[in-house]
């Protein structure tokens, strides 16, 4: 059997896609923290229960966008497969 | 092959690319119309039959409303109420155009409901959204504020003849659409690409059980994008358009 240059570049495409998917730490520390905050003012004045909630997704989903970054990086790595 | 997702793909097993219906030539450039076309088209379709149905509804409406009117009514009011609160006494300009993206984003996410490949996982969309979004930011922003108040907006950290932080406000200022944009696109796609796997890998096992997944990537994960692409919108043109009297 005898490894073609377009094989080691799939291959490590496909490790780098796993690498890139590692972007997906930085966001859920980030959400969750946004989440427990939410879940600290909701608990000190459940009153603005809906604006907390809203600002709560709106900053969550900004954090989110980081990650999507990798995930984007990821896809393109195993099915556009810019490298080939 | 190589640029599938972006454009069209003759491959079989990968339900999720964005296939090439046919092709024609444009000033030397071969064009696909693709199933994103398609699916935009059916989209609009059902968003233009409901809003016939509901414009003839609302004509001939009762003082005692119907099933059909309440829908119609609480949809409005709080959509109407999401836009007021972020752009206050400009909301009536904005009112229409909101309203709109609402509709038309949060029924190309849920699509994937119908069996569409949903418009807004293909990035010719969602980039067209957020460019009519940054034309609107950077049009307001002309319009409501003199051009020497835009300069030294965009020198902000530093006094207006020290140009030096012009660069990167321009660049924060162009990154804009992008974020916007491949936001929304890979959160659907993400979505796609999910459901996909699950039943091009499970096959005969998956039946009636993903409508769980479907629940959380179409309808939860749209909605919440819809509110979102439409708030930053909403925030991006009340911060152009700033606080004149």
């Amino acid at each position: 059997m005898n490894i073609t240059g377009e094989d080691l570049i799939l291959a490590c495409s496909a490790i780098g896609a796993g690498l890139a998917v590692i972007a997906g730490i930085g966001p859920g520390i980030g959400q969750g923290i946004a989440a427990g905050y939410a879940a600290n003012a909701v608990g000190r004045n459940p009153g603005a229960q809906g604006q907390i909630m809203s600002t709560m997704l709106l900053g969550q989903a900004v954090a989110e966008t980081t990650g999507l970054y990798g995930l984007l990086v990821a896809i393109l790595l195993l099915f556009v497969k810019p490298l080939v | 092959m190589s640029y599938a997702i972006l454009m069209s793909s003759s491959t079989d097993i990968d339900s999720f690319y964005i296939k090439g219906l046919f092709s024609y030539e444009l000033f030397g450039q071969t064009l696909w119309i693709t199933t994103s076309h398609v699916c935009i088209l059916i989209v609009m379709l059902l968003l233009i039959l409901f809003a016939v149905i509901a414009n003839r509804k609302l004509k001939n409406a009762t003082e005692v409303p119907d099933t059909f009117q309440n829908i119609i009514e609480i949809l409005i009011e709080k959509l109407d109420g999401v836009v007021e609160g972020s752009m206050g006494k400009h909301a009536p300009r904005f009112r229409n155009w909101m309203l709109t993206l609402f509709f038309f984003i949060f029924v190309s996410n849920v699509s994937g409901l119908l069996g569409l490949r949903p418009p807004t996982a293909d990035y010719g969309t969602t980039f067209a959204l957020a460019l009519v979004t940054f034309c609107m930011i950077r049009f307001n922003e002309v319009k409501h504020n003199s051009l020497g108040a835009i300069w030294k907006d965009k020198c902000s950290p530093l006094p207006p003849w020290l140009p030096i932080w012009l660069p990167i406000n321009l660049v924060s200022d162009i990154a804009v659409p992008i974020s916007l944009s491949l936001r929304l696109f890979a959160n659907v796609l993400s979505g796609t690409v999910i459901m996909a796997l699950v039943y091009g890998l499970l096959g005969k096992i998956a039946t009636a059980w993903p409508s769980v997944l479907h629940i959380y990537f179409d309808l939860f994960s749209g909605a919440i994008q819809t509110y979102v692409f439409a708030m930053l919108t909403m925030t991006y043109i009340a911060q152009a358009i700033g606080d004149d009297e």
